[in-house]
């Protein structure tokens, strides 16, 4: 007969996903890439808000990359790549949410020889995404006055976790019956600090704003391989960081 | 609506603790699950019965202790359990900010042989 034995675990379910998504974050930190988490439901126009981000991203001297997750098809990844967006297309077939071993997976495949922002575009929801880290820097959040003003209070940890909140379609705000106090209200009480940006990816008013945040954000990461400054980088530590 | 992987993250995590242990078979595991890690309680025991069967983790009982979202009043400091479309504090009106009670999600403990 064997004993039955009680062990304590105090394992987080998540944490073999977590460990992998610091190792993105700091892979492409070092290259002075910053990575944005972009997500939202369906239809609030989360590609449309990467092109608008996409026109005033020029100038800034940061490239951008997109990783586009997509339950099927890859519609999206064709309009960007005839943008001459540098992007990549995940198929999640089923799964509801993009986790850190699928983007660990693209973002080896991938090359970063600029410094710039990784744009991954999340499957369209606004619960699942939330829970699963993927090695973000930003976890962009696109709310919509379409949605209403009640999603703070009905999907409270996605508006908790945003550091950069776009509240999209502000054009169709004589409409509507959006009510943009009771919206703020739940906003601040989730997230006391977290900037929110009134844009319409329509008119593409107010996108200016976003991409002088992010590009702030971008340009605080400090390089830390300099493969295009040194040629004898790979062999050894001859040259020190410079951080 | 991730139940598959996140089932089969548990199994791996009690199989390592089982063998780390030197023990031939997981009896048991105990889940600790706030409501905001959107997993479905209900259908964990469909995905394990599917996904344990071979493993160390065959037969074992799963048993989850589910935690309720609670909120912290920024005036007064009360914890309490979030209405419909109000964070508002019952004792004082204040508003009531987020807590790590109810994003628990982890394995607290097995039963081996």
């Amino acid at each position: 007969m064997h004993d039955i034995r009680k062990i304590n675990v105090m394992e987080g379910i998540l944490d073999a996903n977590d460990h992998i998504a610091e190792h993105i974050n700091e892979h492409l930190s070092a290259h002075g890439v910053l990575v944005v988490n972009e997500m939202g439901a369906p239809g609030v126009g989360k590609t449309t808000t990467l092109k608008n981000i996409f026109k005033h991203l020029e100038g800034t001297g940061l490239k951008p990359y997109v990783i586009e997750g997509d339950i099927e098809s890859d519609l999206d990844t064709h309009t960007l790549k005839n943008m001459g967006i540098d992007t990549h297309q995940i198929n999640t077939h089923g799964e509801c949410h993009l986790d850190a071993p699928m983007i660990d997976h693209m973002v080896d495949h991938m090359n970063f020889d600029e410094k710039g922002i990784l744009f991954i575009e999340n499957i369209g929801n606004l619960v699942c995404p939330a829970e699963f880290s993927i090695g973000e820097h930003v976890m962009m959040l696109i709310s919509t006055v379409t949605e209403g003003s009640d999603k703070p209070y009905k999907y409270p940890l996605a508006f908790e976790k945003a550091d950069l909140i776009i509240l999209n379609k502000v054009d169709l705000i004589p409409y509507l019956d959006f009510d943009e106090d009771f919206y703020m209200k739940g906003v601040r009480a989730l997230n006391k600090d977290v900037p929110v940006f009134k844009v319409s990816g329509k008119t593409g008013e107010g996108f200016e704003e976003v991409v002088a945040w992010l590009a702030e954000r971008a340009n605080k990461l400090e390089v830390k391989e300099h493969h295009h400054d040194h040629e004898h980088d790979h062999h050894g530590h001859e040259h020190h960081h410079h951080d | 609506m991730h139940e598959y992987p996140i089932t089969l993250n548990i199994i791996k995590i009690a199989e390592k603790h089982c063998k780390e242990a030197g023990a031939q078979r997981v009896k048991k595991i105990k889940l600790v699950i706030g409501d905001y890690s959107g997993y479905v309680s209900d259908s964990v025991h469909m995905y394990f019965d599917l996904i344990g069967e071979g493993t160390l983790c065959e037969g074992a009982e799963i048993e989850i202790e589910n935690v309720k979202p609670m909120l912290k009043c920024s005036q007064c400091g009360e914890l309490f359990y979030k209405k419909l479309l109000s964070f508002e504090c019952p004792k004082c009106g204040g508003e009531g900010g987020p807590t790590e009670i109810g994003k628990e999600f982890y394995v607290e403990s097995i039963e081996v042989e």
